[in-house]
């Protein structure tokens, strides 16, 4: 009976990660092109020095930074996974969304003081503990960069 | 204060290098949010405490990175990094280190 009982909790578990998680991402993701859409025309570059019509703006550090969560549903699958090797797809996802989105916030901060480029991009990822011993609980992505403004602006 | 994460800052000038200087900040959460992102893990989505909290101790770090700049006559701090561990549950160390240098501009 008690097994019985575990065995529920594991599947409505499972199911819930799948139905909320599943929405989310997609949700978040729908988001993430939108406004990567909005914010083209600020161009993120990974140099380290500004291009050479850019050399007597004005240098700010802007970052971005964003945690996220897994979802029940997408621990299992990577459990899952490890034991055969492979991509873990669900957790690609995750991370690709958790660094769009810091670009995306970093952009943001540039464009409120009206930056045209933002360069130097730096990534910095790093996972949180919380209170999940196993599997990774969640990432958080740090982008950081320099914003260059036009010196009238 | 300047702070940038370039070498070479536009119009500027590097007088006189002061050498590394860093910040760092500990910080956790305490027990309540770290239930609430209990329940996230299994929803999924963004925890927005934890981002904030970051967000904040990020500042802290930079903020003592340039108090110690400032207190060995630095106006800029160029090259700067950021680092993160998690060094125990719930909780992480925020670094950020950088080059303290005196600038002038250039007149250009």
């Amino acid at each position: 009976m008690e097994a019985l009982l575990q065995l529920a909790i594991f599947f409505t578990l499972l199911a819930l990660g799948y139905l909320f998680g599943r929405r989310a991402e997609s949700k978040h993701y729908k988001s993430i092109r939108e406004r990567e859409e909005q914010l083209r025309y600020l161009v993120v570059l990974n140099q380290r020095f500004p291009p050479p019509d850019m050399l007597s703006h004005r240098t700010d550090m802007v970052t971005g930074n964003v945690v996220i969560s897994v979802d029940y549903f997408k621990t299992v699958v990577a459990g899952l996974r490890n034991l055969v090797g492979g991509n873990l797809n669900s957790y690609e996802s995750l991370l690709d969304r958790a660094r769009r989105e810091a670009i995306l916030r970093m952009q943001e901060q540039a464009a409120l003081r009206g930056a045209e480029a933002v360069i130097n991009l730096k990534f910095e990822t790093s996972r949180i503990a919380g209170n999940s011993a196993k599997g990774i609980g969640s990432v958080e992505v740090l982008a950081y960069g320099t914003a260059l403004t036009h010196p009238d602006k | 204060m300047l702070i940038s994460n370039i070498e070479v800052i536009p119009n500027m000038r590097v007088v006189r290098h002061l050498g590394l200087v860093q910040g760092s900040t500990v910080r956790a959460k305490h027990a309540g949010k770290d239930i609430m992102a209990g329940f996230k893990n299994i929803f999924g989505g963004e925890l927005g405490a934890y981002t904030e909290l970051l967000q904040e101790s990020r500042d802290e770090a930079v903020a003592r990175m340039s108090e110690q700049a400032r207190a060995i006559g630095a106006n800029a701090v160029i090259n700067v990094r950021f680092s993160t561990s998690a060094i125990a549950a719930g909780a992480s160390e925020i670094l950020a280190y950088g080059t303290a240098v005196e600038v002038a501009e250039t007149g250009r």
